[in-house]
């Protein structure tokens, strides 16, 4: 399709690319005495936002199919304490503990799929139900403590365990100290998003059920199988994260991720991934990702406070939602 | 006598599209005026002029001899006018007290005087004979209750004019008596009776003076004395309506003759198919057969059953009750997904509510249906989509300018085309087609005849809804009729004529 310049502007993707250009300049010009220009800002800002961008390429698939998952945070939570609990105090091999991390993961969000599916529950309560209940799951296998290398012995004193050489692999850095493994297994994550949207049949489902979810079920699409997975997949990519901030942290916090959802929806929505459904990819939450981690880096070399810095990003949010919303008319 | 409401040269257009054309119709104190004509008629776009829910027309509405513009619902029950809408316009989750004071809660300094609340709905209540107590909530109800609480929250207004759209279809004879009786009250108080029905034996007994609309325009109005039940169907179907003469160039020769060759198995058996929606007996031991190359017209008004029976049959209620037979092989069907393996394709009759899928490309809507088809191992193939998109816009002339387009911006005709080229591509052995040219301009209309005559010369069996008379002439081999969930005639094309079905479908 020809477009004027005009309307390439209109196209969601440009849209946010704005977004994002305009936190760019915005730190290139209060670029906090140069911090702004050294790698290392950039490669922080990276590592910082790759949680919350794992968490989004599992959101982007459940918001594509017309749903919400508001449990991520507390699988990441949850996956996080019990991946902590297997590598610290039970001594499981890293080749036990992250598959089975990421099964409690996929698990987790099987259930809230199920409600969804089979239950005709809304997404909304299907997942605040898993999000209450998995952070109550966290918080009951950790004893409602930190799971840290710190143990306490017996006799009240505190011994410490190695830290195993899964957590030191996870938060390292390659290229030269350029690039968090973090950012890598994030990128790994946000490709297998993407091929799946757009090379497998399962990807075009999604967006057939997010447009019209009957005309979907008339044509034969296994409606509720598709919708299951996509909590699933959500529920693995919010343990990959998990596993990501146990090993970044030396330790497994039941209260972790607390209010991660909802950065994740922002992400996908600043993208431009509508949260009607049907429309939308991965690429878009890449944008809107980067939108958001550099906004919080900018604000952060500044010297802005926290309190302010919450106030700002909540008010790009909605400036980025209206801007969407103006496309179509 | 002063009409209670006169409407003269009340026009109404949508678009180009012109559904009200210059109609004058009185409503005497105490009458039952009958309302007829086909599906499309005009007569729910004019009774929404006389209720206020449509305000932009043109021509001029009286009340009791003054010229008013409605402004709105409440403005018109307020004039006394009051409609009993055949889609419920309760709040299922209120209760019956707060449905009927919805909107205008008597209210002093702010607070609702439940007392005179109370008073007013129990004598409403008792004129239509519900009995439940007055907080039950509407949803509990059974359907024929929660139409009795429509009219009596109708019947709250000191009302000079009631208009009723088709009243009877949820209730059974004798909650249908109590109403009739509750006319006969109305009239008696010198109330004038707009009445809307499908029914002959209703319209026969109710009815003072009928007006009979045909394509928007007002055909006549007579004292039901002078018109017999053949003269009403003459009049709402139109004389010289010649289906193929009204389609200009396509004449007989386009037509090809059916193909079916008799001896063979059906391509389609049904016998004693009954579906059940929501706990309603929609359609009841229905059975019909159609041949490769035949096309068959399921006939009927709305609520007739037709459109549920094509939805039913293609397991959109879950497992069909009856015995489907597709080539001579039973066919089992639970599901949508079911009857697509077993070569069936349904193109429903709302393509924007559950044909397409609009913000999706053409491609992939093309070829939502046969998705499994073109990919292997659950990874699609962009090449196999992309020749059968580019297959189906060549076969069916769609005009999109690419085939990655969203499907919402393309017209009407082209988007149906697309619907209909998502069928084709699942290669289908019997196809059911609601409504297949519903909202689309003439020369699309052409097209789509075209593409039915190809198909079953390619031997799909088609079964074919339409409320377009002509149409329905134009296309289908056999006529099967409905009425009420029952398949109540059937005709060949020589016996079909368009006075033969009316009357079919009116079971008259």
């Amino acid at each position: 399709m020809k477009r004027t310049p005009l309307q390439w502007l209109e196209t969601p993707a440009v849209r946010a690319l704005i977004a994002l250009a305009l936190v760019l300049t915005f730190g290139v010009i209060k670029n906090g005495d140069g911090a702004f220009f050294h790698i290392g800002t950039h490669r922080d800002a990276l590592r910082s936002i790759s949680i919350s961008g794992l968490l989004a390429c599992g959101m982007t698939l459940v918001v594509i199919s017309g749903g919400i998952d508001l449990a991520v945070g507390s699988v990441l939570s949850f996956t996080a304490v019990f991946f902590s609990l297997a590598s610290l105090r039970w001594g499981w091999s890293p080749w036990l503990a992250v598959p089975a991390s990421l099964a409690l993961g996929g698990i987790c969000g099987a259930v809230s799929g199920t409600l969804v599916s089979w239950g005709k529950f809304q997404p909304f309560i299907a997942t605040l139900v898993m999000m209450v209940v998995a952070r109550g799951l966290s918080k009951t296998i950790s004893g409602n403590e930190k799971i840290s290398t710190a143990m306490a012995n017996p006799d009240g004193t505190m011994k410490y365990v190695e830290v195993p050489p899964v957590f030191r692999a996870i938060d390292n850095q390659v290229f030269g100290n350029n690039l968090a493994v973090v950012t890598l297994i994030f990128l790994a994550c946000l490709i297998v998003t993407w091929v799946l949207l757009t090379r497998h049949r399962w990807g075009r489902e999604l967006y057939a059920i997010g447009g019209n979810e009957e005309a979907s079920r008339l044509s034969g699409v296994p409606v509720a199988k598709a919708k299951l997975m996509a909590y699933v997949m959500s529920g693995i990519f919010a343990a990959v994260a998990g596993l990501c901030q146990a090993a970044q942290e030396q330790q497994g916090d039941p209260e972790a991720g607390a209010g991660y959802e909802l950065t994740a929806i922002a992400i996908v929505v600043i993208g431009g991934t509508s949260l009607m459904g049907g429309r939308g990819g991965v690429g878009l939450t890449l944008v809107g990702m980067l939108t958001i981690g550099y906004l919080q880096k900018v604000l952060s070399i500044n010297a802005v406070p926290e309190s302010t810095r919450l106030i700002l990003t909540g008010v790009i949010v909605a400036l980025a939602v209206l801007a969407q919303r103006s496309k179509r008319s | 006598m002063t009409p209670h409401v006169r409407l003269s040269g009340v026009s109404k257009a949508y678009g180009a599209v012109t559904v009200l054309r210059d109609v004058t119709m009185e409503v005497l104190p105490g009458e039952v005026h009958v309302l007829a004509g086909e599906n499309g008629a005009g007569k729910s776009t004019l009774i929404k002029v006389l209720g206020g829910v449509i305000t932009d027309y043109t021509g001029t509405v009286e009340i009791g001899g003054e010229v008013v513009r409605l402004r709105s619902p409440i403005d018109a029950a307020r004039r006394g006018i009051s409609t009993i809408h055949q889609e419920l316009s309760l709040v299922p989750s209120m209760t019956i007290l707060d449905n009927l004071f919805l909107g205008e809660m008597p209210c002093r300094g702010g607070f609702v005087q439940r007392r005179e609340m109370v008073e007013a709905a129990r004598s409403a209540l008792a004129r239509v004979g519900v009995e439940a107590p007055l907080d039950t909530v509407v949803e509990r109800l059974p359907i024929a209750a929660q139409q009795l609480v429509e009219v009596a929250k109708a019947l709250r207004h000191q009302s000079r004019v009631v208009v009723m759209d088709e009243p009877t279809s949820a209730l059974n004879i004798q909650e249908a008596e109590r109403l009739f009786n509750l006319i006969a009250a109305l009239k008696a108080d010198g109330v004038g009776i707009v009445y809307i029905s499908h029914k002959m034996d209703e319209i026969e007994r109710l009815a003072d003076r009928i007006t009979v609309l045909r394509d928007g325009q007002w055909i006549a109005t007579k004292p039901v004395a002078e018109m017999p039940v053949p003269e009403l169907v003459r009049l709402m179907v139109g004389e010289n309506r010649n289906p193929l003469s009204s389609l200009g160039e396509r004449g007989q020769g386009v037509r090809g003759e059916s193909a079916s060759i008799t001896g063979s198995a059906p391509a389609l058996a049904v016998k004693n198919l009954t579906i059940d929606i929501n706990g309603r007996r929609t359609v009841e031991n229905a059975s019909l057969n159609v041949q490769p190359g035949e096309v068959v017209g399921l006939a009927g008004l709305e609520g007739s059953g037709n459109s549920a029976l094509l939805l039913g049959l293609f397991g959109s209620f879950g497992k069909v009750q009856g015995d489907v037979e597709i080539e001579g092989k039973v066919a089992n069907i639970k599901s949508p997904r079911d009857a697509i393996r077993q070569k069936m394709a349904l193109l429903t009759s709302d393509r924007k509510a559950s044909g397409l899928v609009l913000p999706m490309s053409v491609s992939g809507n093309a070829t939502l249906a046969s998705l499994p088809k073109l990919s292997s191992g659950g990874w699609r193939s962009d090449k196999r989509e992309r020749d059968v998109a580019e297959k189906a816009q060549k076969d069916l002339s769609i005009k999109a300018a690419t085939l990655d387009m969203p499907v919402g911006y393309l017209s009407g005709g082209n988007q149906q085309k697309v619907a209909l080229a998502k069928w084709i591509a699942t290669q289908p052995k019997v196809l059911l087609l609601d409504e297949p040219t519903r909202g689309i301009d003439i020369n699309a209309k052409r097209e789509i005849y075209a593409l039915i005559e190809t198909w079953k010369a390619q031997g799909m069996a088609i079964v074919v809804i339409t409320s377009e008379l002509p149409e329905l002439l134009l296309l289908a081999d056999r006529v099967l009729v409905m009425h009420r969930g029952h398949i109540v005639s059937e005709m060949s094309r020589a016996e079909a004529t368009p006075e033969r079905i009316v009357h079919a479908a009116m079971n008259a």
